[in-house]
């Protein structure tokens, strides 16, 4: 059963976020402002490192945005000064260094996801979306449901409506993943990253046969779709 | 040249040192000899004195004090005689053929402890002097130096016999003044020499100076100036050239790659501006409006990945790239890669296949080795697309000769000409018939980055048919 694209902007998002931005280019910033803002979230913004540590250790923020080079006060001793006062607000870093030890120095100083400049905003809000609500599941549940489809995380098996699908390891890995963030958008890097620990950028659609592998066979012989694919953005689990 | 610039050049201050330091052993030299001369010319007076004593001591045994007075005048009217003198106890001078001598020396027997002044007889003024005078002012005038053995006889008289010190001291002095002159003519020919050999340095290092000049200037072609002499100069030019060739090579290798990041980053960019200036001359709300702008944006994420892959390239080409390395077990790593494109290489009809067996670690990047296997076996796959029989990419691993070697072969229609396989790994070359094919040329120069980063190669080698990549890691601890 096929199933047309939704675009980004058209699926409704449960929660507001109020997000801080720590960015010092100002033309950035305010981009960042105005598209958040439109995808219905609040967002302020701070232009150098010692004002975004006073917002954000003041303010009650779901999620953070911190450039890592800021004037006056670098990001990463923003994140770890706010980390040491028991702040635990998820924060994105977003570097113009993609080397990857640049990122595992970024994740050590407390960050909990790293996205290189340049970015597409949608790989950022599908990224910031992730990070305000974690997860569907906690890490301690061993079924997820969502609608008819069920994983065992214990057992590794999946069954919709009652009925068992084989997988392939790493096809299980990846609608673990999906399921863990239902409802939510999930990028083609992320998944990259998450499922296959890779970071670099495949120079081809690897991602999206592999879903559309996975989607022929949790879909095929049922009616609805589950798995949708978010124009210019990724997918996302969601039962209709 | 004025004198300060003179001296700021090294071949001036090597030379004005050098010539120090012959002065100064000269001098040496000079002190040394003139009184090793002096010396045994003394040596030999004092023997020639002894000898005339005994001659002397044996007039007197023989014939008493008239036969030594006779023998001393004698003896003292020869020419270029020796210094004889008796007199009684008083110090009154009574034969011989001396006039006058320094007061004192009368007194004591033996050799006289230091050279005397005297005057010999008949030799100045006339006038008659009180020997033992001590005013000697006038005296000095005309008087010599000399060394003399005084003896007393037994009737208490005083006999003394002596030579001149004159030829001694005209020795030394004629050899003092030799040695100067030698000495002056060693430092005018120092300075000869200086002049001609340090100008023939000076312009020689002018020459490559003034050289060095022009290709500073721009002229990169330029080289510096080789007289074939085969001399320390000639082997600082040469190897100043060969620098200059290298840095000709990087230039040019620079200047392509320009080239190909004018050409490869204008032309997307120019098709960028054509689709936005396009959508914006149509009708917004349609769907070509829509397409339009999602072109752009696929086009502008293809400019940033070509983008990320030059800077990779360049930063671990350049060495100083800070990715940490650990071990890799480069089975997981092609188990991972294959496992990634196996579906998508199923769907453009290429068989994937892996070959792994065993454990094959080597110290890396799992990453940059992720990245580097991803692209050459995107390419494979590529490539084999249009392969005669039934297309298909093998991955294999093997241990050779102290290196692990990850082979990705396809039986594709490779790359035939040798020169087209060297080139295949240069950054933004692509070869003609991947034109077609999407891709930014990198992907292989990447992946041969990522080898050098490793300290290992990457190699193209061509099967029939098909052609083979061929990573090559060094072997942990090998």
């Amino acid at each position: 059963m096929k199933n047309a694209p939704v675009a980004h902007e058209e699926i409704a998002y449960s929660d507001r976020m109020k997000i801080l931005v720590i960015e010092d280019d100002r033309e950035a910033a305010d981009y960042l402002q105005k598209a958040l803002t439109e995808a219905g979230h609040t967002a302020h913004v701070a232009g150098d490192g010692e004002t975004g540590f006073a917002l954000a250790d003041s303010g009650d923020y779901d999620v953070m945005i911190v450039d890592r080079m800021l004037p006056r006060r670098d990001g990463l001793s923003v994140i770890a000064g706010l980390r040491s006062r028991g702040n635990t607000t998820p924060v994105l870093i977003l570097s113009a260094l993609g080397e990857v030890d640049d990122r595992v120095t970024g994740l050590r100083a407390g960050g909990d996801d790293y996205l290189t400049k340049p970015y597409a905003f949608s790989e950022l809000l599908a990224r910031v979306e992730v990070l305000n609500r974690r997860a569907s599941f906690k890490e301690a549940d061993t079924v997820y449901r969502i609608g008819d489809l069920e994983l065992d995380r214990l057992s590794h098996t999946v069954r919709r409506g009652g009925r068992e699908i084989s997988l392939q390891p790493r096809e299980f890995k990846l609608l673990e993943y999906l399921m863990r963030h239902a409802g939510q958008v999930v990028t083609r890097t992320m998944l990259l990253e998450n499922v296959w620990d890779y970071h670099f950028d495949p120079q081809t659609n690897v991602i999206d046969v592999h879903v559309s592998r996975l989607r022929g066979k949790i879909e095929k012989g049922f009616d609805s779709p589950i798995l949708h694919t978010v124009r210019g953005a990724g997918y996302m689990l969601k039962a209709t | 040249m004025a004198l300060p610039a003179i001296m700021k050049t090294t071949a001036a201050r090597l030379s004005a040192m050098y010539l120090l330091l012959f002065a100064a052993c000269a001098v040496l030299l000079v002190f040394y000899m003139t009184s090793l001369s002096v010396r045994m010319l003394t040596a030999q007076t004092q023997q020639t004195i002894n000898e005339e004593v005994q001659g002397l001591g044996r007039a007197y045994q023989r014939g008493g004090l008239p036969l030594l007075v006779r023998t001393v005048e004698r003896r003292a009217r020869q020419p270029g005689a020796n210094l004889y003198l008796i007199a009684d106890a008083n110090g009154r001078i009574l034969s011989g053929n001396v006039e006058s001598l320094e007061f004192g020396v009368l007194e004591t027997d033996g050799w006289t402890e230091r050279p005397f002044a005297y005057q010999r007889f008949g030799e100045t003024n006339r006038e008659r002097r009180q020997i033992a005078s001590p005013e000697q002012d006038d005296v000095a005038r005309s008087t010599h130096d000399a060394i003399a053995l005084v003896l007393r006889l037994p009737n208490r008289m005083i006999l003394l016999v002596g030579r001149d010190l004159g030829e001694p001291e005209r020795f030394r002095v004629v050899v003092r003044r030799a040695l100067m002159v030698a000495l002056g003519m060693m430092g005018l020919g120092g300075l000869l020499i200086w002049y001609f050999v340090g100008r023939y340095a000076l312009k020689r290092i002018d020459n490559v100076s003034e050289a060095s000049r022009r290709i500073m200037g721009g002229d990169l072609s330029g080289r510096l100036p080789v007289t074939g002499a085969g001399d320390e100069f000639d082997r600082l030019s040469e190897n100043l050239n060969t620098m200059l060739a290298k840095i000709g090579n990087l230039n040019e290798g620079l200047k392509q790659v320009s080239d190909n990041i004018a050409h490869d980053l204008k032309t997307p960019l120019t098709r960028l501006r054509n689709r936005a200036e396009a959508a914006l001359a149509g009708k917004p709300e349609t769907v070509e409006y829509r397409e339009a702008l999602e072109g752009t944006i696929a086009e502008s994420d293809q400019l940033i990945r070509t983008f990320n892959a030059i800077l990779m390239i360049s930063r671990l080409e350049a060495g100083y790239s800070a990715e940490s390395v650990s071990k890799v077990d480069l089975a997981d790593a092609v188990r991972d890669v294959v496992e990634l494109y196996e579906p998508a290489a199923e769907e453009v009809g290429v068989g994937l296949e892996a070959k792994v067996a065993g454990e094959f670690v080597v110290e890396g990047n799992r990453e940059l080795i992720g990245q580097a296997l991803s692209n050459i076996v995107d390419n494979a796959i590529k490539y084999s697309a249009g392969a005669t029989e039934k297309p298909v990419v093998r991955v294999a691993l093997e241990k050779k000769a102290g290196e692990v070697r990850l082979t990705v072969t396809d039986n594709g229609q490779g790359i035939p000409d040798d020169a087209d396989r060297q080139r295949a790994t240069e950054r933004f070359v692509r070869l003609e018939h991947s034109r077609t094919q999407p891709g930014s040329g990198l992907g292989l120069s990447l992946a041969k980055a990522v080898m050098t980063f490793h300290g290992g190669r990457l190699d193209l080698l061509p099967v029939d048919p098909g052609l083979s990549v061929i990573m090559s890691f060094p072997e942990r601890g090998a």
